[in-house]
């Protein structure tokens, strides 16, 4: 591992001169990932800014019914707050379906939406990855890839984006609010990634130096309807093989409003927008979830071995919104 | 050093209720600092890429992977390693379980499951939900064998004695 200096300052302005003063500074959360990277040799930052005593430690009301989350909320208090169980339940269990007890009483909200892939590629510095060293090349896609991306993916990257929180996020129409050296900006999580076309290394819209404050989530009634489903390839304790959110509201029979998210195919949260317009205005049945999920996973372009995503990913799909139906 | 800016840090950690004066180089893990500077090795270097569980500590009475902490960001919180769960002189009841139902073969995961557990129950008094959770909106969680499993699954133990693991937190537990 590098060498790095270290400050933990208390007030944000601190940290955003701390940062814009130095290349190659990264801000450090609950390290879960970033410290892993550190010693595989992924990152390599000369400063390290902590920003776990900076004033966003804080789960608050907001206007008119949501939330505010503060971005170093750990993830095991946001699972456990009351308002979000009540409120958006698929939050909780997303946060509950990721790591462990011990990383979850670590890992940051913000930390947790920046974390990097887990592409095996990615993490090994023995390896090319164009995301890592830009235009050395994918081994992926001939390679190891059963778990990596069947949307949104290029030739260059076929990455998945490893978040669970992130996925009930994206379902939900979070907003992320920044600070950087331009001043605050809200970003809605829909805006925050990129998709990697021939830039795989640029993952988020973000300006190096930015630093997220405050996850909102607006008031949305439908998600205290709503789920989060995960598959994986043990019980407990790993990273999704696919996942699904969804928030479902039904009035006599009708499909009035819904929500759906999907994780670890993509290099985002993938909000399947395909599927809620098939589903809006339509009937609540199983056939229109079956038709649903297959309007989004009509684009999927699966790789040799992760062809299996697909019916995974559509019974993930149908089994959610009908238990989203049965409970409504 | 780069660029003359300091890449070690003079801290103090406060392990077991006693605090220590460190000085150290920014990439000394807590688990490095605790088992390599304060001779505390109960905590042991599993995997040190925190999937293993078995560097487990306290930090504030919360769990925590001490192998992807940093220990300048440990700084001011309150650390508990195995040797520190116990007061005064007898076994903390978890450990006493362990030996009573035999929760382990080799061992080596043995600190880092009992720090986890002590943690872990009181994750459950204080209502916190777990994947397994049947009802979210109960202030108060249920902890059968299910719970246990689940809420214990950031500690491998590759002898496989998760049996007895189980039947030891849920004596405790009862």
């Amino acid at each position: 591992m590098r060498e790095f200096s270290y400050a933990r300052p208390s007030q944000p302005a601190d940290a955003l001169t701390a940062i814009a003063g130095t290349r190659g500074a990264r801000y450090l959360g609950g390290g879960t990932n970033l410290v892993d990277l550190m010693k595989l040799g992924v990152e390599s930052p000369g400063l390290l800014v902590d920003v776990t005593a900076l004033p966003y430690d804080l789960v608050e009301e907001g206007a008119g019914g949501g939330l505010r989350v503060g971005s170093g909320v750990r993830n095991s208090d946001l699972a456990a707050n009351m308002a979000v169980r009540r409120r958006y339940p698929a939050l909780a269990q997303a946060v509950l379906a990721g790591a462990s007890g011990q990383l979850r009483n670590m890992a940051t909200v913000g930390g947790n939406l920046l974390q990097r892939t887990r592409c095996s590629y990615f993490q090994d510095v023995t390896k090319p990855c164009n995301k890592r060293v830009p235009g050395s090349g994918c081994p992926a896609r001939q390679g190891e890839h059963h778990n990596l991306a069947i949307l949104g993916a290029s030739p260059h990257c076929v990455a998945t984006h490893p978040s669970d929180m992130a996925v009930a996020l994206a379902a939900f129409d979070a907003v992320v609010h920044v600070e950087g050296p331009a001043g605050p900006r809200q970003v809605p999580l829909s805006e925050l990634y990129r998709l990697p076309g021939d830039e795989p290394q640029h993952e988020t819209t973000l300006d190096s130096g930015t630093l997220i404050t405050t996850v909102e989530l607006p008031a949305l009634p439908l998600a205290a309807n709503s789920r989060y489903r995960k598959a994986r390839e043990r019980a407990s304790y790993a990273f999704a093989i696919g996942s699904v959110a969804a928030a479902l509201a039904v009035v006599n029979g009708v499909v009035v409003d819904v929500r759906v998210a999907l994780g670890a195919v993509a290099p985002m949260p993938w909000r399947a927008h395909l599927a809620e317009q098939a589903l809006r205005g339509g009937p609540a049945t199983e056939q229109a979830f079956k038709e649903a999920a297959d309007a989004e996973l009509a684009r999927a372009q699966p790789l040799r071995d992760n062809r299996y995503k697909i019916p995974l990913l559509r019974n993930l799909m149908v089994r959610t919104l009908s238990e989203l139906l049965e409970a409504s | 050093m780069s660029d003359g800016v300091a890449t070690g840090s003079r801290i103090s950690l406060t392990v077991n209720g006693g605090v220590y004066e460190l000085e150290l180089d920014n990439r000394t893990t807590l688990l490095d600092a605790v088992r390599e500077r304060l001779d505390l090795v109960g905590a042991k270097k599993g995997c040190d890429h925190g999937q293993c569980g078995a560097c487990t500590m306290l930090l504030d009475g919360r769990r925590a992977n001490a192998c992807l902490i940093l220990a300048v960001a440990a700084e001011g919180r309150a650390i508990t390693t195995i040797e520190g769960v116990a007061s005064g002189e007898g076994l903390h009841p978890l450990q006493q379980a362990f030996v009573d139902r035999d929760g382990f073969q080799c061992g080596y995961c043995t600190p880092g499951q009992i720090c986890s557990a002590v943690a872990m129950l009181a994750e459950v008094e204080a209502g916190w939900p777990s994947a397994v959770t049947a009802d979210l909106y109960s202030e108060r969680a249920v902890l059968d064998a299910d719970e246990i499993r689940e809420r214990m699954s950031g500690n491998l133990c590759r002898c496989g004695a998760y049996v007895n693991i189980v039947a030891a937190i849920e004596d405790v537990a009862r």
